[in-house]
């Protein structure tokens, strides 16, 4: 990220960030702020909602209208801000486990209602902050503190979640692949309804360290060698697919109402 | 070219000296990134280490001529 966007768009003096060495959430932080810096919002026009976790320390860094507020429960309250304020871009930063367990219940809500939030899901696939307990979206097989003799549970495809409780704008990236992480943040920022982006970014200390993955950049590496282009995805065998994963703009439809437009609607139709 | 280290910031995670093609860069003994010794004319500015990093410790600018 340019130096110049770090100083319009970081609030003074919160650098460093309390990140680890190697840990992508700065990598999937800069891709948010290119996004809102391409699409030429107005810093107060953005709102950035996150909840509990590594994560969710980014509501803290950058200069927008924030608030950390409960573990799982980001989209909660970033629906009522924007029924209350509709004309704010709302981005709701979660990690996999916040998202996906604790606030499992409150992303499939969010998504049946369609309602126009950007969620930006960083998937480290570990509870990192407490070291290192496996969420909902840790690969099966992989080893965590709570699972020393690996994982037993199959992991939930977010997206594919999402997309089944209505979400109508899915994708997916990782943080090697910034620049279409950048591209997809900022198409789900542009899009009316509920979007959802998962980014793939990589946990050395708690992930990689149990899982023997290597350093950072190889653990970059690793995602370079795993994710596969959707067009290519589509030409995939099951056999070809085994062990690799789906990236770039998975679904999007705009046959769906916006759930605040729909709102305005039955004010309208109540006071006529 | 010129690179600009934020030395503060960097933690020494290694992503730019792994991603940077022409391996200018180098982790020093203090866990800092640094250019790599005799290599500082190499650079080709492609901006690789200042895309990933994720500390924003280091940054690009291609100068012309």
């Amino acid at each position: 990220m340019k130096e110049a966007l770090v100083e319009k768009y970081f609030r003074p003096g919160r650098l460093p960030h309390i990140w680890c060495p190697g840990c992508g959430n700065g990598i999937v932080t800069a891709a948010m702020v290119q996004a809102i810096d391409r699409e030429g919002l107005a810093k107060d026009d953005v709102a950035l909602i996150s909840g509990i976790g590594c994560s969710s320390r980014v509501s803290g860094y950058l200069d927008f209208n924030t608030a950390n507020t409960v573990h799982g429960r980001a989209l909660a309250i970033a629906t009522g801000l924007k029924m209350a304020r509709p004309s704010l871009t709302v981005l709701v930063a979660s990690g996999d486990g916040d998202c996906s367990a604790i606030g499992g219940n409150h992303l499939i809500h969010a998504a049946r209602r369609n309602i126009d939030l950007t969620l930006i899901v960083f998937n480290n696939n570990i509870y990192g902050m407490t070291g290192g307990q496996y969420s909902p979206l840790t690969p099966q097989g992989s080893r965590a503190t709570t699972a020393p003799y690996q994982t037993i549970e199959p992991a939930f495809d977010i997206t594919a979640l999402a997309r089944a409780a209505g979400a109508t704008f899915t994708a997916r990236a990782t943080t090697y692949h910034t620049p279409l992480l950048t591209d997809l943040i900022a198409k789900a920022i542009r899009h009316k309804g509920f979007s959802i982006v998962e980014a793939v970014t990589a946990c050395p200390t708690n992930y990689g360290r149990q899982n023997k993955m290597g350093n950072p950049g190889q653990m970059m590496e690793w995602q370079k060698d795993h994710a596969v282009m959707k067009a290519k995805w589509d030409t995939m065998t099951e056999d070809e697919r085994a062990g690799k994963f789906p990236i770039g703009l998975l679904s999007e439809r705009t046959d769906a109402v916006e759930y605040t437009a729909a709102y305005d609607e039955i004010i309208r139709r109540a006071q006529a | 070219m010129s690179l600009k280290f934020v030395t503060a910031r960097c933690k020494g995670c290694g992503i730019c000296a792994h991603f940077c093609p022409k391996q200018v860069l180098m982790i020093t003994e203090l866990n800092k990134s640094a250019v790599a010794p005799g290599k500082e004319g190499d650079c080709i500015a492609c901006g690789q280490c200042e895309m990933r990093c994720p500390d924003y410790a280091i940054f690009v600018t291609k100068e012309e001529g």
